[in-house]
């Protein structure tokens, strides 16, 4: 019984790195760029359900809030910051991306300050089959995941953009060819992590009620690791990724001997992984063109 | 007025002078060549004009409109579209959704049943194997999809970067017959090829390009039986 509450348990955890890992794994395979400053846009979202809890007090308005307001940031930050550095070296791009991080960190300490809110999303109580204790928000972001994850494959597989987005991540030249605005899909690609990014927001603070500015950086950091498990550049990979890191994470934190050893454990599966399949479960092997 | 004219086109990468001011144009109708020898600027020229690669000086005018500062997928929706050298068609994808990406200009997709279906007719291969992956077809099927794919958007002009290069001679001969049935169906052509021989024999007219440099001009059958020609470009 205790191990199917551990599995549950890490499913919610992994579909939350899932939902995170989605946004870095698009962002890398349409603009091939990291975006290091995903994880700070979980945080701002974070923010914005804080908001909207405190003045409206609903959940799902909140939700929808932070969906919206993360939207609007992550379309600006392409804009802002990465956009003026197209063709512009990795590198550049890189440190420009830790450099938004800080930024979004900052901002968000000299509003919000930095002593952590107490953001008690709701009170969903837990759901008793038998000798089975499962807390309602588990089920809650394993659903809402799932249906986030089915969404976004239909999308890519049977939509004109989506179709547009595999276009872009394969060749950019031979997308342009077709008559794609590669900058539009960027864009787009860029709404739809952040927008990921807020959900993961929501569901992490379902889970634990605590919110500063850094509530974005290890799961950040996590999904990162977990879209890179997977394959980066692979939106499946992605998924698999997360639900692995989530997995591994829930079991080893109930077994005493190793649970305080639980995130480096986690990085280890990454370097046995990659040991393995150098690109990550569903990573493709780049065939070399003639 | 000629549907596609050239001015002056100057493309550099970084401080290499690709192309030195070139100029030429394609009547509408016509079969145009660009021959020349490997690293000349031909690809360079085909990406200059359909806006893959910016133009420092010079003028590209497409059906009576100043493109030069056009992004590429603007002109695409002007009508112009090109096999690109080295085919790149999607490997990911499957050859038919490789032929809708080829459509992704048309807005209003009335005909796209039509179109593809007569994709289908003109290369009969890729309707056997529509829904294979495109990355598992052989070099001349990947060919033929490459032009399918370009030809989805009704283009009024269709560029073709070496469509003979790396396939067996009866293949080639293939390319070469299917370009002169595209242009027959009222399509005008701009053909890149290192194959002086065969694209001289179906053009209309053609360029000879040397060092991002344009040496010579003139019909198909002159440059055929120049000894300038000849000598470089047809074996003597
Ligand atoms: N991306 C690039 N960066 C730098 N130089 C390039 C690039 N592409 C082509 N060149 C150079 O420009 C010249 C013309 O190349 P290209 O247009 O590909 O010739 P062709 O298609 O006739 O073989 C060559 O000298 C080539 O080395
Ligand atoms: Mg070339």
């Amino acid at each position: 019984m205790e191990f199917i509450e551990t599995l549950l348990n890490g499913l919610s955890i992994g579909s939350t790195y899932a939902i995170i890992a989605l946004g870095y794994t698009m962002v890398y395979g349409i603009a091939k760029m990291l975006n290091f400053a995903h994880g700070d846009v979980i945080m701002v979202g974070g923010y914005m359900i804080f908001l909207s809890l405190t003045s409206v007090g609903n959940p799902i308005l909140g939700l929808l809030a932070a969906v919206l307001f993360c939207v609007l940031l992550g379309i600006s930050i392409e804009k802002v910051a990465y956009k003026p550095l197209r063709g512009a070296s990795p590198l550049a791009v890189l440190i420009t991306a830790i450099g938004v991080s800080y930024l979004l960190q900052s901002t968000a300490q000299i509003i919000f300050g930095s002593a952590p809110k107490m953001v008690v999303v709701a009170d969903f109580g837990n759901l008793t089959v038998g000798e089975l204790t499962i807390p309602y928000y588990m089920l809650i972001t394993l659903g809402c995941s799932v249906v986030i994850m089915l969404a976004l494959s239909l999308f890519v597989k049977y939509t004109r953009t989506g179709r547009a987005m595999i276009a872009v991540s394969e060749d950019k030249g031979a997308a342009q060819l077709m008559g794609i605005n590669v900058n539009a899909i960027i864009t787009i690609t860029f709404a739809i992590g952040s927008g990921l990014a807020a959900f993961a927001g929501f569901f992490m603070l379902m889970k634990s009620p605590s919110l500063s500015n850094t509530l974005g950086a290890m799961p950040g950091i996590k999904a990162f690791t977990a879209a890179v498990i997977g394959g980066i550049g692979s939106i499946p990979g992605a998924m698999v990724g997360g639900i692995l890191m989530g997995v591994v994470e829930a079991i080893s934190l109930t077994i005493p001997a190793i649970a305080p050893y639980t995130d480096a454990i986690e990085f280890l599966v990454l370097i046995v992984i990659l040991l393995f399949r150098p690109s990550g479960i569903l990573g493709k092997v780049r065939r070399e063109k003639v | 007025m000629a549907l596609l004219e050239v001015k002056d086109l100057e493309v550099y990468y970084g401080v290499i002078r690709a192309l030195k001011g070139i100029s030429f144009e394609v009547e509408k109708g016509e079969i145009v060549t660009l021959i020349g020898a490997n690293g000349a600027g031909k690809t360079t020229t085909m990406q200059s004009v359909i806006g893959l690669i910016p133009a420092r000086h010079g003028k590209v005018i497409f059906d009576g409109r100043d493109i030069t500062k056009t992004p590429c997928h603007k002109i695409v929706h002007l009508g112009m579209s090109q096999v690109p050298e080295g085919r790149r068609v999607f490997q990911e994808l499957t050859v038919y959704e490789n032929l809708m990406m080829g459509a992704y200009s048309q807005k209003d997709n009335n005909s796209f049943k039509e179109d593809i279906d007569r994709i289908y007719e003109r290369f009969p291969r890729l309707a056997e194997r529509r829904n294979q992956i495109a990355g598992t077809l052989s070099g001349g099927e990947q060919q033929m999809l490459a032009m399918g794919r370009a030809l989805m958007s009704h283009p009024k002009l269709l560029m073709l970067d070496e469509p003979s290069m790396g396939l067996s001679p009866i293949l080639v001969d293939q390319v070469f017959e299917i370009i002169k049935d595209i242009n027959r169906d009222g399509t005008t052509i701009l053909l890149v090829e290192q194959n002086a021989g065969k694209s001289l024999a179906i053009s209309d007219r053609a360029y000879v390009l040397e060092t991002g440099d344009i040496v010579l001009s003139g019909t198909g059958a002159e440059l055929a039986a120049s000894d300038q020609v000849k000598k470089a470009y047809l074996g003597g």
